[in-house]
């Protein structure tokens, strides 16, 4: 081998292995600076709802509610993307005429450019305000399950897990979308094609042929997605509203906060050593969460490319 | 009846023993209805967002004021002053990330698509780039903040910002690479092997500069999405109204930062300074945003390969 040819390979390699050498230092170096604030805590740090960091000889901090807020404001985003992406999907796969359907795509995928701060200010300025009606009906309405119950912020208070989870799930189309959409395309033509001679409405067509062919993609997808929610940050610190005193109680009109949001908001506390480690440690927890939910979804992903 | 038959209906139609019926033909409209429905849902926030952007951003940017001077010299309410440092701090913090993840993408990308090819290293580093990709922000800022600020007990700057932003970089510039590098034809690396060129050179001189237009514009894409990030902005960076060219020191101002500040100590009323110093900023970096994307498809036009 030349020199010129080692050095270049050598070079490519390492970049290679640094890579793959950062996923480890990440959860090495949080694990690092985590560990001190943990040994100084005074409450179990998995099943405390407490979070008083502010007096760095007193650490009391607990991520049970952070963990639960984090997910259910994931769900509730989820719940209402899915269909949609599902539906746009089909939609430029199965509906849109052909020379439509790389614009409409490029459309949708132009949300994904938005910066989230402005989806957050948006949400909380402009959207919010449009869906507290809604969620006053809904809390009036339908307030015996405790979904739509009152929550622990002010009823006609817009910065609830609802709000969020509505902007979230907008930030969360062009993601899911893209991935179904590539999915959906790979429909064996011939299969499509032996349903419309079988004599199937287009519906029918999708039913029997899409949509069990693209299920695998399509629920991979949607947990790429669920991994984009749970680390979501700005958007969410600029909308929930976090009570002073009161927990979460599972309805989507509570306010909260989840992992990202709560460390973004208490930046100022990360002056002293010992505070920030506790929000290292959140962040410690995050990372493993968002890991092996994205390690679930490229697994789904990458055995129906290896079909 | 026969008159108003659907495109699919007129496909399947010559097979077709039987009227469909009207049930099966009901479900078929609602799930024409559902899916246009579904796309428009999503059409929807995004034309609201823009209008939303541009209808409050447009009152500040004509000012030339806006363009040429920082938030130093007004008061926290007073109308004037502008958003130069901001837009300073954002090209600044970006073209340094630029400078470190766009090399280290593309060597990655080279490693995988010429050397490592099926190996086991390579299948391992594709998965890392996945999940690297799925890293939320703040967890590259928490990352950063404990090697660049507490390990290594360097200061709060625009520098450390780039560092996590390189984190979120890197995968997007492998990702999109390592799709144009692929596509690049085996035949022009053959012919230059058979010329007796180099593998390095090969790639250098032949399989880069062919993928090349794709390569840019996939980075500029990347870019513009790490100028909008706030989170790794609030840990690793203090915000300054004043307008500060040094990434490795002090604080810096940047347009996410900066919005975030606003909305923290202004009034958020419509019409207040505040709301439309947020908004004009907001406006500012999705015109940036705007411009960098235009940049992309025009540079990545001109260094194309030239067709016959």
């Amino acid at each position: 081998m030349r020199p010129g040819d080692r050095i270049f390979k050598n070079l490519s390699t390492g970049a290679g292995i640094f890579v793959v050498a950062l996923i480890a230092l990440i959860g090495i170096f949080l694990l690092v600076q985590a560990i001190p604030a943990l040994g100084a805590n005074e409450v179990n740090f998995f099943t405390s709802r407490i979070w008083e960091t502010g007096d760095p000889s007193h650490l009391r901090f607990g991520i049970l509610d952070l963990l639960l807020v984090t997910i259910y404001t994931s769900l509730v985003a989820l719940v209402i993307a899915m269909p949609i992406s599902l539906g746009i999907a089909l939609f430029l796969t199965q509906y849109a005429p052909k020379r439509l359907a790389r614009p409409f795509a490029y459309i949708v995928d132009l949300l994904a450019a938005v910066p989230s701060i402005i989806f957050g200010l948006w949400g909380i300025l402009v959207l919010a305000p449009k869906l507290t009606p809604i969620s006053g009906w809904l809390n009036h309405a339908l307030g015996f399950i405790p979904v739509f119950g009152t929550g622990n912020v002010f009823p006609n208070y817009a910065g609830t897990i609802f709000t969020a989870g509505v902007v979230l799930a907008v930030m969360l189309l062009p993601i899911i979308t893209s991935l179904s959409r590539e999915v959906f395309e790979r429909t064996p033509t011939a299969q499509i094609e032996g349903a419309l001679a079988l004599g199937a409405t287009r519906w029918e067509v999708i039913r029997t042929t899409v949509l069990p062919f693209g299920k695998a993609g399509y629920v991979g997808a949607s947990m790429l997605g669920l991994g984009r929610a749970l680390g979501e940050t700005i958007a969410l610190a600029v909308i929930l509203y976090i009570p002073r005193g009161r927990t979460f109680d599972w309805s989507v009109f509570d306010g909260g906060a989840t992992f990202a949001s709560q460390i973004a908001a208490n930046y100022a506390e990360f002056n002293n050593p010992r505070s920030a480690g506790a929000y290292i440690a959140s962040g410690l927890v995050l990372f493993i969460l968002t890991f092996a939910v994205n390690f679930a979804a490229r697994s789904i992903i990458g055995e129906r490319k290896a079909d | 009846m026969t008159t108003t038959l659907s495109e699919t209906e007129r496909l399947a139609s010559p097979p077709a023993f039987q009227q469909v019926s009207a049930r099966r033909k009901a479900k078929n409209m609602l799930a024409t209805v559902l899916v246009w429905l579904s796309f428009l849902i999503a059409v929807a926030p995004l034309v609201w967002v823009l209008y939303t952007v541009i209808a409050n951003g447009i009152k500040r940017i004509p000012y030339t004021n806006w363009w040429s001077q920082d938030f130093g010299s007004v008061l926290s309410d007073e109308v004037g002053g502008g958003v130069l440092h901001a837009i300073i701090g954002t090209l600044q913090q970006g073209l340094m990330c630029a400078i470190i993840s766009v090399p280290l993408g593309l060597l990655v990308a080279i490693y995988l698509v010429e050397y490592g090819r099926n190996s086991r290293l390579a299948k391992i580093t594709t998965f890392m780039v996945d999940i690297l990709s799925g890293v939320p922000s703040i967890v590259a800022a928490l990352f950063i903040y404990a090697l660049w600020i507490t390990t290594l007990g360097l200061p709060r700057s625009g520098f450390a910002v780039s560092l996590a932003l390189v984190l979120l970089m890197i995968p997007v510039v492998v990702r999109s690479a390592e799709e144009m590098l692929r596509i690049v034809p085996d035949d022009l690396r053959e012919a230059s092997y058979a010329l007796g060129v180099p593998k390095w050179k090969t790639i250098m001189k032949i399989v880069l500069p062919t993928a090349l237009s794709g390569i840019i514009s996939g980075i500029m894409m990347a870019l513009a999405r790490v100028m909008g990030e706030t989170a790794p902005l609030l840990v690793l960076v203090g915000y300054s109204a004043y307008v500060n060219w040094d990434l490795f020191n002090n604080n810096q101002a940047s347009l996410p930062l900066l919005m975030n500040t606003e909305r923290a100590t202004n009034s958020m009323e419509p019409g207040s300074v505040g709301f439309d110093r947020i908004w004009g900023a907001a406006l500012t970096l999705v015109l940036i945003i705007a411009i960098i994307n235009l940049l992309a498809t025009v540079v990545s036009r001109l260094v194309a390969p030239k067709k016959k």
